[in-house]
């Protein structure tokens, strides 16, 4: 009796002093890292189109580190973005809700604009130039397609084009082996159960 | 010789310096000892807009105009970029998107001449037969606008290595006669039919590089080419210092920095180029064109192209003017039915397998090989695990570890695969090559370095957009405070008054019209600064 | 065939990986002709049972697995048994044989994800699950034919079929033997020492010979007695490009320093270099199954590094460990390291000044 008395005494004091020491370890070498915020800010698109429910990839950010969203809202992002948000959050990843579109690039058609600058208005990242009576048009290398011009023009002359395709930027797609299929697959599970 | 009897050799200083790695493919120089033959001008000249690394060019010319050979058909946008010229004589007949030799199966703006059959010469340009009186600049504006790139099959604009760079100076001027790939002859016969314009090209550039002395290199495998180039330089007087070597066959000798390191024992730096060890390379094919230019005034309309294939009645090379349609090649050399056929585009080892053959000749068609679809087939069979041999990373003549590469790629570690070197793969194929898995370890690699280059696009204009958005917030912020700050001004000028009123109308009615009215108009004022 | 996208290069150099297992098997042709000359019959049912038994076993894996059943065509597993066969003693009865080839197939192999996949040797791993299974079988040796050295009553006709197959399926108590069993030369000298029996004097005693042991008159697994077989198997592998000579050298001239170190400071309590080299199944396991190509690291000093430390291992456990051989053990440890090794140990690439630099 007495021998279990002893043995259950030293590893309870064993432990209480593993545990003060964390505590005290944890107040000591606490490390002000970077905020989370930036963290994730740092892995969304910054398309600024408000399709995951928030009006810009920060407000998003800040939601999904104060875990008030979730982790597969941003669209253009795709699954590869859900991913890494999943992994910096060390969360399980969540399937996506949509599909992400094909990339697009907004167009104005110049011969019906009436110059009121409310797409200028309307684009997060200033992609479009013009003045007030002038015609607007999209510098589509700044566009990122996130459709918020589309709906504030009065005269309906703005398009949404597919991105061209260029031969600079193509790539090889994977092998047509079943070998790599499968093994791609099998990667996109895995990553799939963290 | 086995690899490590030939790095013990090497150690104990009895071998000269021999790149690592490497592979014996069956050569199958089917055309080695047929002469070049010239070409017949094809009805219509298809030029592709873009036939070079570097930015595309814009057409200079217009449907219907007429156009005369070695005439400038579209200019150069941008540094890294060489003009395009008319092949023969003749009219714009259409400018539109054709098909080019690129394993997308996309195309590219390509101007099309109808030959008119005279063959007119522009005479605009004249020889340069003092060039080593001229100075190097000029001669590298030459080299410029009369269109050259490297004609080994990397169309690298030419003129952008012909520089005289005092922080890197060149030492040596290697002429590269490898031609490593197998069924690919045409450095072979030109060496053995214009040695000497070779050589003369050769002078050239060492004037213009200013460089002293130049080593021809040749694979074992074409002694008649070396022993021929061997007289042509004992005949010439100037090329002292110039010695002709000839190194065991072996794939991929010809590759540029294999070929420095076998020559020099030097390495070239990693993202570095030969120029900054002292080191300039440049193709039998590109030297000629580089004397055509020159010597004779003539800009490049034209190049060497081996016409073979295990598929092939009448394996042969021809002299081909750039823009004829392939398909009619194939056809000279018996070819017209192309349902069992495999068509690849250079050598087999690097070449592209393309889909059909209607496509043009371009500045980079070193090769059109008919392969047979059994000997495809043979090249391509199903892929199995890789069982770690290790035989890919002893052939790598980079010292890669490609089957670790490959499971990277597959698996979507692209990051980890750029740690471990992707990024210097020169994606020869000796790895592929030998696998016993029949791995196609290069289609890895490429779709991995695709996806790499896609994400750090991604992941560069993503950091743009959010500069972008970020620095429009900061507008919308700045402008407000602006106009809050007018605001108050604007308010403190006319509120003394409207309280003033406020206090006097209060007393007497205890709010009405008269304030509501003075109020709309102090309200309205405020209503327009908004804005 | 037109409508995939092929990349360069369009041309192939024609290995095949049942062309490497063939060479392998080929190159163990002299060890299985040994064995049968020491062995007789008991060798030929070893083997035909184990390959047997493992091809049978990675056929029905595939099927389960939903893999095409024509895989096993590459040879691996017609490999695996063979190895395995060689590497028991001669009087392992038939269900161990059994047993050991699925455990080499299906925990060795295919539990991993088939060819390429495992971490361990599959024939070494079902040998070290036999022997931590069945240690009585498993270090139960019986006297070879043309053998004189350690000979110990009663001597079984090896030669002779009907008592092989009644030895191989009903056990030698079928013979009216209690038990037949004598020690190897490793084992023998091990006890003796614990006893404090020099070196020399207990290879006197066992009646040792270093020529016998050479060509394989000894007592211990069938296929792993003679060295010379092995080593022309070995050099035959070498000749073929199946294997580099990286580990083969470095594992056996590790054990050689090692042995030769310590013999120089105790011979007494240390045996010579030579008896390290020819006993045991140092040979085997050096040329064979720790060059196993899918086992073993890829780079060159990654399989420098390999063999030193299975080497180290060898020599270690022989002389301290408990048991009398300690090469498969060795193997398998560093089989553990080799991702490891395979990412500190990738040689220099071309332009860059060190290794594992990007």
């Amino acid at each position: 009796m007495t021998g279990l008395l002893y043995a259950l005494a030293s590893l309870g004091a064993f432990a209480l002093v593993a545990g003060l020491v964390l505590a005290i370890a944890q107040k000591v070498f606490h490390i002000e890292g970077d905020p989370m915020v930036e963290k994730l800010d740092a892995l969304l698109p910054q398309t600024q189109c408000g399709q995951c429910g928030y009006p810009g990839c920060k407000p998003y950010a800040v939601a999904v580190a104060s875990s008030e969203a979730e982790v597969n809202h941003c669209v253009p992002g795709g699954e590869r973005t859900m991913l890494q948000i999943a992994d910096l959050m060390g969360v399980e990843p969540k399937d996506l809700e949509a599909e992400p579109a094909a990339p697009m690039l907004a167009f104005v058609r110049e011969d019906e604009c009436i110059g009121c600058t409310l797409c200028i208005k309307a684009c997060p990242v200033d992609a479009i130039i013009g003045a007030p009576k002038q015609y607007h048009t999209v510098v589509a290398d700044h566009c990122t397609g996130c459709n918020l011009c589309v709906e504030p023009c009065p005269v309906d002359c703005i398009d949404m084009l597919m991105k061209p395709e260029l031969i600079e930027h193509w790539s090889w797609p994977l092998p047509d082996t079943k070998r790599a299929q499968l093994g791609h697959e099998r990667r996109e599970q895995h990553a799939g159960h963290g | 010789m086995p690899a490590m009897v030939r790095k013990l050799a090497q150690r104990l200083g009895m071998l000269q310096h021999s790149f690592v790695g490497g592979v014996h493919p069956n050569m199958h120089k089917l055309t080695a000892d047929i002469a070049i033959e010239e070409c017949d001008i094809a009805p219509v000249h298809v030029l592709p807009m873009k036939q070079h690394i570097g930015e595309i060019c814009s057409p200079l010319v217009g449907v219907g105009d007429l156009v005369l050979r070695g005439q400038k058909i579209a200019r150069s946008e941008g540094y890294l970029s060489v003009p395009v010229h008319a092949p023969t004589s003749g009219r714009v007949v259409k400018i539109e998107e054709h098909t080019i030799p690129h394993p997308s199966g996309m195309g590219l703006p390509s101007i099309f001449i109808e030959s008119d059959g005279d063959d007119k010469n522009d005479e605009s340009r004249a020889p340069i037969s003092d060039w080593i009186n001229t100075d190097p600049t000029q001669l590298r504006e030459r080299a410029r606008m009369c269109g050259l790139a490297g004609l080994g099959g990397a169309v690298f604009p030419t003129f952008i290595k012909l520089v005289q760079d005092k922080r890197f100076p060149i030492e040596t001027v290697v002429l590269n006669g490898i031609e490593c790939e197998p069924y690919l002859t045409n450095d072979h016969r030109l060496m053995l039919e214009h040695a000497e314009e070779i050589l003369e090209g050769m002078a050239i550039i060492m004037h213009m590089v200013g460089a002293d002395s130049g080593i021809i290199a040749v694979e074992d495998n074409k002694q008649d080419a070396a022993d021929t180039m061997q007289q042509a330089l004992d005949a010439r007087s100037d090329m002292e210092n110039v010695v002709v070597l000839v190194l065991p066959t072996r794939y991929p000798q010809g590759s540029e920095k294999q070929l420095i390191y076998t020559l020099t024992g030097r390495e070239v730096p990693a993202g570095k180029l030969p120029m900054h060890i002292g080191v300039l390379c440049q193709n039998v094919g590109t030297t000629k064109a580089l004397y055509d230019a020159v010597v004779l005034g003539k800009p490049l309309t034209e190049r060497t192209v081996t016409v073979s294939g295990d598929a092939l009645p009448n394996p042969t090379n021809l002299r081909v003017r750039l823009g004829t349609p392939v398909r009619t090649l194939f056809a000279r050399q018996g070819l017209e039915d192309f349902s069992d056929i495999q068509i690849v585009h250079g050598g087999p080892m690097m070449g592209e397998r393309l889909k059909n053959p209607d496509f043009p000749v371009v500045k980079s068609s070193t090769g059109l090989l008919a392969m047979s679809v059994q000997a495809m087939k043979a090249a391509h069979t199903v892929e199995q695990p890789c069982i770690r041999c290790g035989h890919c990373s002893e052939a790598c003549p980079v010292s890669l570890v490609p089957n670790l590469l490959a499971d990277q790629c597959r698996s979507d570690q692209f990051e980890k695969a750029a740690q471990y070197d992707l990024f210097d793969c020169i994606e020869c194929g000796a790895c592929s090559y030998v696998c016993p898995s029949n791995i196609p370890l290069v289609h890895y690699f490429r779709y991995g370095k695709g996806q790499l280059a896609l994400q750090r696009r991604e992941d560069s204009f993503a950091e743009a957009s959010r500069k972008r958005s970020e620095a429009r917030d900061a507008r919308i912020e700045r402008e407000k405070a602006e106009k809050a700050a007018r605001r108050t001004r604007v308010r403190q000028t006319h509120a003394p008054k409207t309280d003033e009123a406020k206090a006097e109308t209060a007393a007497e009615t205890g709010g009405g019209a008269k304030p509501a009215a003075e109020a709309t108009v102090a309200d309205s004022k405020t209503v327009e600064s908004k804005d | 065939m037109s409508l995939i996208m092929l990349s360069s290069p369009h041309a192939h150099g024609g290995d095949s990986i049942r062309m490497i297992m063939l060479t392998v098997m080929l190159a163990l042709l002299p060890a299985a002709g040994v064995s049968v000359y020491l062995f007789g019959w008991m060798a030929v049912l070893l083997i035909v049972t184990c390959m047997l038994t493992a091809l049978m076993t990675e056929a029905l894996c595939l099927k389960w697995m939903g893999r095409p059943v024509s895989t096993l065509l590459d040879n691996s597993a017609a490999l695996t048994g063979l190895f395995l066969a060689l590497t028991l003693p001669a009087a392992t009865p038939w269900w161990m044989a059994v047993l050991g080839s699925v455990f080499a197939i299906v925990l060795g192999k295919q539990l991993y994800g088939g060819l390429g996949y495992n971490i361990f040797n599959p024939a070494l791993s079902a040998r070290v699950i036999l022997l931590i299974s069945f240690p009585l079988n498993m270090t139960t040796w019986i006297m070879p034919m043309s053998a004189s050295m350690g000979a110990v009553e009663p001597v079984i006709n090896l030669y002779d079929f009907s008592t092989c197959v009644t030895l191989f399926f009903a056990g030698p108590g079928a013979l009216g033997f209690d038990a037949i069993s004598m020690a190897s030369p490793l084992g023998y000298i091990k006890t003796e020492a614990t006893l404090g029996v020099p070196v020399a004097d207990a290879l006197n005693a066992y009646g040792y010979s270093y020529l016998d042991a050479f060509l394989g008159f000894e007592a211990g697994s069938i296929g792993e007695t003679s060295a010379l077989a092995l080593l022309i198997g070995g050099i035959f592998l070498l000749a073929r490009h199946s294997i580099t000579w990286h580990i083969p050298f470095s594992y056996i001239v590790t054990v050689l320093l090692l042995a030769w170190l310590f013999n120089a400071l105790n011979p007494d309590q240390f045996a010579t270099p030579m008896f390290h080299l020819f006993a045991g199944g140092l040979i085997l396991c050096a040329f064979f199954m720790a060059t196993d190509p899918v086992s073993s690291p890829v780079t060159p000093l990654g399989q420098v590094v390999f063999g030193v430390g299975c080497g180290v291992i060898t020599w270690s456990i022989r002389t301290w460990g408990g048991y009398p051989e300690g090469a498969m053990f060795a193997v398998l440890l560093m089989n553990c390291a080799v991702p490891l090794i395979d990412h500190y140990f990738r040689p220099r690439v071309y332009g860059h000044k060190h290794r594992n630099e990007s």
